[in-house]
């Protein structure tokens, strides 16, 4: 056993801490106002955060899993919409094209998602299809040398900001859930309208979308993997994907938890500071085992995907507690911060409004727990 | 041009200081180590001078005296862009010390322009890039807070009480960098994370040199006294607490 973090890790996670720094002076007014972190993500983008876990060849940073952890914690800890855009766009499109895609569509598609030039978006949840992913009511009609796409994908993170998606969409709807493909497509594609901004609870400064397909012709070539493929692929990526929402919402309750440290030693009641009275102290520690439990989740998931071992039921583990916990520390934050902890101005309400969203994303926590009994009870 | 960036390797600007049973040192103990703030500065001007001045500048070297657990501040500022390290392997213990060193390690490197960060954050000498270019017998700028290139000339600004003065140093010199001298430090990109790995870093041996000052004694600052408000009004009250509970007039 060995919890040292390499020399190179804590240098990722400190530039991931003094970059943090600048989303925090602005990240009050791009909730409250909807405003999406454009020059942040350029910043991200030359940073190397956008294509972090990408091979260098392609223009990727080339960085494993603990590393992407550790920036993802320290961005969601100030900002977990912009921690979800960085999240979607690397362990989605950029680790699914690189996995799965052909020699042919990572020569095309990764240097710019890399770069940051482009950013990508991951399409598979639809008005009837959230948790049962399975049904797919967008259709992809196999033409010969393309598929044409009808129907409506909803909850799309970046969808109006991203311009490379990852679709999901039925092809032979007698098949179920093996007539399913996934295709990248472009979103200059005719024929694709996007639907209104999404006025959200939390991560507001994200751009979320619905979005329309009607007759979109997308090239055979742009399809990943062989023919009904689709829903396989998407699992695969969902369950690393996992890990990086995992690290959002752990970052999201660290967040919570160091503010709210940070107050009750400062805060004065019934002649002293908050933390000395037992019933916040309590809190307190209650907040530091969650996160600790939640950290060696997260940080076990990434070790078993970078060491090429199987990482789902642990990836399930780490997203269902660290997601649970979020909105468990965010809630106890803002008790502790009473009234002030129920305004803007000091950050907890905020992450208490992020926290829920990690709870139904990426696969809810009761699917986190399918997929933890049915692992258990498996074996 | 080469340029040379003397790196002190510092505890972060935010550790809370505690002291060793005996006072006699700083309890250095989990305490997260840093690049100098101005040393970090000085090199994000030398690198945006690399990159802004088509081939003036050949090489940004760094230099810090330190242990081995100064290694990934070292490598941070290889990070950052630097090309190359040099690291002399000694406890920094004094300026004179820590100046000898970085003198005997770069005097037949003919380096064209040395920076030294005005001071160091964690002991506030500001005496160590003096001794330097006294050591290699270089003229020396104080208080520099912009430096250009125009050619094969540099000039540095420097501040003055009520102003700037800008001047024009003869190569090779040593320049004593202040806030200013770029807008912000830089934050390492992956890239340049990755690619430290491969960039050289010289380890030298120490040559015989003895620290000329040592630590006798700290003392924490004295914890401040609570503050008693006075009625404007009530004069009286105000200079009956000075003399008698105060005890300053």
């Amino acid at each position: 056993m060995n919890f040292d973090f390499t020399e190179e890790q804590l240098m990722i996670r400190q530039a991931a801490r003094d970059f943090a720094k600048k989303l925090e002076a602005d990240v009050i007014e791009r909730d409250t106002n909807g405003i999406y972190p454009s020059h942040h993500i350029r910043e991200m983008s030359e940073l190397g955060f956008m294509g972090m876990l990408v091979d260098p060849k392609y223009g990727g940073g080339g960085m494993d899993n603990i590393s992407y952890v550790l920036a993802l914690e320290e961005i969601a800890k100030m900002d977990a919409a912009t921690a979800v855009i960085m999240a979607v766009h690397n362990s989605l499109p950029c680790y699914g094209i690189e996995t799965y895609g052909t020699q042919e569509q990572k020569d095309k598609f990764l240097p710019s998602l890399v770069s940051g030039e482009k950013i990508g978006a991951f399409l598979l949840s639809e008005p009837e299809a959230g948790s049962d992913a399975s049904r797919q009511k967008t259709l992809a009609e196999d033409k010969g040398d393309y598929y044409l796409v009808n129907g409506t994908k909803n909850w799309i993170t970046s969808a109006s900001t991203g311009s490379i998606y990852i679709l999901f969409a039925q092809t032979n709807p007698e098949k179920g859930h093996e007539g399913i493909n996934a295709l990248i497509v472009e979103k200059d594609t005719p024929g694709i309208s996007i639907g209104p901004h999404e006025d959200k609870m939390g991560l507001r400064s994200s751009d979320t979308h619905s979005v329309m397909f009607t007759d979109v012709k997308v090239p055979k070539e742009n399809r990943i993997g062989a023919d009904g493929f689709g829903f396989k692929f998407a699992m695969k990526l969902l369950e690393g994907g996992r890990i990086g929402i995992a690290a959002q919402a752990l970052g999201i309750a660290v967040g919570a938890y160091e503010r709210s440290l940070q107050y009750s030693k400062e805060r004065k009641a019934f002649g002293k500071v908050i933390s000395l009275h037992q019933a916040i102290a309590f809190k307190l520690a209650d907040m530091a085992v969650k996160i600790e439990n939640a950290r060696n989740l997260v940080l076990k998931a990434a070790w078993l995907k970078d060491n090429k071992k199987p990482y789902g039921l642990a990836s399930a583990m780490a997203k269902q507690y660290a997601a649970d916990i979020a909105m468990e520390v965010t809630t106890e934050a803002v008790q502790i911060h009473g009234g002030y902890g129920y305004v803007k101005e000091y950050h907890v309400e905020r992450l208490m409004r992020e926290a829920k969203i990690t709870q139904i994303y990426e696969g809810t926590s009761e699917v986190q727990k399918i997929v933890i009994s049915r692992s258990i009870l498996r074996d | 041009m080469k340029i040379l960036i003397c790196i002190s390797n510092v505890p972060d600007t935010t550790t809370k200081i505690k002291l060793t049973g005996d006072n006699k040192a700083v309890d250095l103990a989990n305490v997260q180590w840093i690049i100098n703030p101005w040393d970090e500065l000085a090199l994000t001007r030398a690198l945006e001078l690399k990159e802004n001045t088509a081939n003036a500048i050949d090489k940004v070297t760094v230099i810090t005296v330190g242990n081995a657990g100064a290694e990934p501040t070292i490598r941070k500022a290889l990070a950052i862009g630097a090309d190359n390290a040099i690291r002399v392997n000694t406890d920094p213990k004094d300026a004179w010390l820590v100046a000898t060193q970085i003198a005997n390690a770069v005097k037949s490197e003919n380096f064209d322009i040395i920076l030294c960060g005005i001071e160091s954050s964690d002991y506030n000498g500001s005496a160590m890039g003096g001794m330097l270019s006294e050591m290699l017998d270089l003229p020396s700028v104080s208080s520099v807070s912009k430096i250009e290139i125009e050619g094969a000339k540099v000039k540095v600004n420097r501040e003055i009480a009520g102003g700037f003065e800008t001047v024009e140093p003869s190569l090779p010199f040593v320049a004593i960098v202040q806030k200013g001298i770029a807008k912000e430090p830089r934050i390492p990109s992956m890239r340049g994370i990755m690619m430290a790995r491969q960039k050289p870093l010289t380890v030298l041996e120490p040559v015989a040199a003895d620290a000329l000052t040592g630590f006798v004694n700290y003392e924490p600052p004295m914890p401040k006294a609570a503050c008693k408000m006075v009625d404007a009004d009530n004069v009286a009250q105000l200079v009956d607490l000075l003399h008698h509970e105060a005890k300053i007039i």
